[in-house]
């Protein structure tokens, strides 16, 4: 082999799966550390996500919203950009979904509400993102300081809306009435009801498969379309954009409203397919679980999906691990998703100096 | 008339006690930034040294054990992010969510596993808190109208954490503007190579800069456990760590303008407290959201070149490539 075909190797496949490997190794430091076995902890969580076909159904559920957000985070990077409003992003996408259940007229078929549903995701979850968008690319101010705050306002929008504005008479918790069942994205173990066979119920709805045909458009985007090459030149290199007769400026808008509609998406899950009302903080941590699953697919829909079933898998093994052991709370995932941040994006390059030392030396004859 | 002006005093008492926090931490970025190293990490240092001062106070009976044990705490986080954006030059915007994300979780399964309790800590007693200092003279300038209550009500009466806060922008401002180490930071963060060239090193001074922010951060997060509140609280820095940051960028990387910025910030968020279900004449209630998330829209203003233009550092964000 050559020194640049083990260069690529090394950079595509092995730098990744050490750090993979590395934070794993550093999450079992850290169940070592509260006095919890590693090994049988590992065995709880993987029983809990697919020991039992309701576990399976809730592993797959988690899936779909960190596919959704996976898929945001990434489309942004491929132009260069951090999309770290995922979060904002989310909320205010649910907000469009959730108008549209809420105020279309219900005799409609669900044929056109749930597409309805999806488009009111999309747009108001490009909306949430255009303002950052338009500032980065126009104004210069930078994309990942004005989507955080974008996150705050979010927020504060959706509290203020949803205890002055949304919350249905009478009702003390800030909550919206109640969808139309028009409105509802049918329930898998429904589906399967409907066509005679019988599964344990889960809040696994067909937005899972909603998310799978995103994964491929995004595929298809990215690799197959002019906007998507342009997008990808522009993140690779500004100058080379502009040479090409690309307008930087333009992918840029386009590229964060693409990245928000996704993270809106998050919604048609959580609201349409599962709690059929819109409430508080449906979306929380799903945005910033997106950059773990981002970074963890490099970017690629098919890594995505992988990345985001694992996350499925810790979500709902988690929940199981923490009901089996007191000393385990559900946030070992979140620690995890730090971990795993830290290890393949801050510190991506940890191995590198010593891979490339030892598995592609400049070779003395050159 | 008075029942006004001691509701201002009360106003401006409370947003002392609010920005304290803020002024640390926003004095932490302002180090970090100055030297070419953006810190979204703030917020993460922030909960993690409140969580583990107020750990520390509970185990040892003081809260100065309790500080010294949070500033540790921040510092090692600190030096993460300085191994992933200096050493390793890697992005320094996913290491520092990285730091906020780990902070969030550990603070949550180390309170199970320490108190066995989801996400708070015991009840500080008097003794393992900051307790409020009166200042000597009150009971004499007490009489003079006005003066003797302002200093009595807005002066007097802070913890010691707070006044540290104001003590350490001058302090601040004299390490970056008169002396050599400032200088070499300033340039560090605007332009690398010249004083790589010149002989620096690059790399220490970035990390001694992460060093003293993550010494600031830990005094914040001690503050918020240990002074300002009596115990530790799943989440209890609810995003002051991200409003330092944006009290940075509004006082444009300077001390004194930073300083005032937080000021501002803190007493948007008492006047948000004392508004509270208020009618005002003419306006009528104003939502509590709204006046919330006024540092985040005027921030966003600001970015947007509305009012004045934010610069930041010129070599931010970029990690420092050696020529070979």
């Amino acid at each position: 082999m050559t020194r640049d075909r083990r260069l690529s190797w090394i950079n595509g496949l092995l730098l990744p799966l050490f750090n993979v490997l590395t934070a794993f190794l550093a999450t079992a430091i850290v169940f070592i550390l509260i006095n919890v076995n590693p090994i049988e902890a590992t065995k709880i969580l993987i029983y809990g996500a697919f020991g039992y076909e309701e576990g399976i159904g809730y592993t797959l559920y988690y899936t779909t919203n960190f596919i959704f957000t996976g898929l945001a985070v990434a489309v942004a990077f491929h132009a260069g950009l951090f999309n770290i409003g995922g979060e904002g992003q989310a909320y205010v996408g649910g907000l469009g979904t959730a108008l549209v259940a809420l105020y279309i007229d219900p005799t409609l078929s669900a044929w056109l509400i749930i597409p309805l549903g999806i488009s009111g995701g999309l747009l108001f979850g490009a909306m949430w993102a255009i303002i950052p968008a338009y500032l980065q690319a126009y104004r210069g101010s930078h994309i990942v300081i004005t989507t955080i705050m974008f996150n705050f306002l979010a927020s504060a929008l959706m509290v203020y809306l949803l205890v002055h504005v949304l919350r249905e008479m009478g009702q003390m918790s800030p909550q919206s009435k109640d969808f139309p069942d028009s409105a509802w994205i049918p329930f898998v173990h429904d589906v399967f009801a409907g066509m005679g066979y019988k599964i344990a119920e889960s809040p696994l709805n067909l937005s899972f498969i909603i998310a799978l045909i995103f994964s491929a458009l995004v595929w298809f985007f990215l690799w197959h379309t002019r906007w998507g090459f342009a997008i990808r030149a522009t993140g690779k290199s500004n100058d080379a954009a502009v040479y090409s007769g690309i307008n930087p400026k333009k992918i840029i808008v386009v590229t964060m409203c693409i990245s928000g509609a996704l993270a809106g998406l998050v919604g048609i899950n959580e609201l349409m397919g599962v709690q059929h009302r819109l409430l508080l903080d449906f979306n929380y941590g799903y945005g910033f679980g997106g950059i773990a699953v981002a970074l963890m697919g490099r970017n690629h829909p098919i890594g995505i999906i992988i990345a985001a079933l694992l996350f499925g898998i810790l979500y709902q093994g988690g929940m199981d691990l923490a009901f089996e052991m007191q000393s385990v709370s559900r946030h070992i995932i979140v620690v995890m998703q730090g971990l795993v941040i830290l290890f393949c994006g801050g510190l991506e390059y940890l191995y590198r100096p010593i891979l490339i030392r030892f598995l592609a030396p400049i070779e003395a004859s050159e | 008339m008075n029942d006004l002006l001691l509701n201002l005093i009360l106003t401006l008492d409370a947003s002392f006690r609010v920005c304290t926090p803020l002024i640390f931490a926003s004095m932490a970025g302002l180090f970090a930034e100055r030297s070419g190293v953006v810190d979204i990490g703030l917020e993460g240092k922030l909960l993690m040294s409140a969580f583990i001062a107020a750990s520390a106070a509970t185990v040892f009976s003081s809260p100065w054990i309790g500080l010294l044990f949070a500033i540790f705490a921040s510092c090692i986080l600190a030096m993460i992010h300085g191994l992933a954006s200096i050493t390793f030059k890697g992005n320094q915007i996913v290491s520092g969510v990285a730091i906020n994300i780990l902070a969030s979780g550990l603070t949550m399964i180390l309170t199970l596993a320490w108190f066995k309790s989801g996400g708070i800590t015991p009840t500080l007693q008097s003794d393992e808190r900051f307790l409020s200092i009166t200042l000597p003279g009150v009971d004499i300038i007490d009489h003079i109208p006005i003066i003797g209550v302002i200093y009595r009500e807005l002066i007097s009466g802070h913890n010691i954490l707070v006044y540290l806060a104001f003590a350490t922008v001058p302090l601040v401002w004299w390490v970056v503007y008169r002396t050599r180490f400032g200088l070499r930071l300033r340039a560090v963060g605007e332009n690398p190579k010249a004083v790589d060239t010149a002989g620096l090193s690059v790399e220490g001074l970035r990390y001694k800069a992460l060093l003293i922010g993550g010494i600031l951060c830990g005094i914040g997060g001690a503050y918020i456990a240990t002074a300002h509140n009596a115990q530790f609280t799943k989440e209890m820095t609810a995003g002051q760590g991200f409003i330092a940051l944006a009290a940075l960028i509004f006082g444009k990387w300077h001390p004194y303008r930073v300083l005032a910025a937080c000021f501002l910030f803190g007493f948007l968020d008492a006047l948000a407290v004392r508004l509270q279900g208020v009618v005002l004449p003419v306006i009528g209630e104003i939502p509590v959201q709204l006046i919330e998330a006024t540092p985040y829209i005027l921030t966003v203003i600001l970015l947007a070149g509305f009012i004045g233009k934010a610069i930041p550092p010129k070599a931010s964000a970029q990690p420092y490539i050696k020529e070979l």
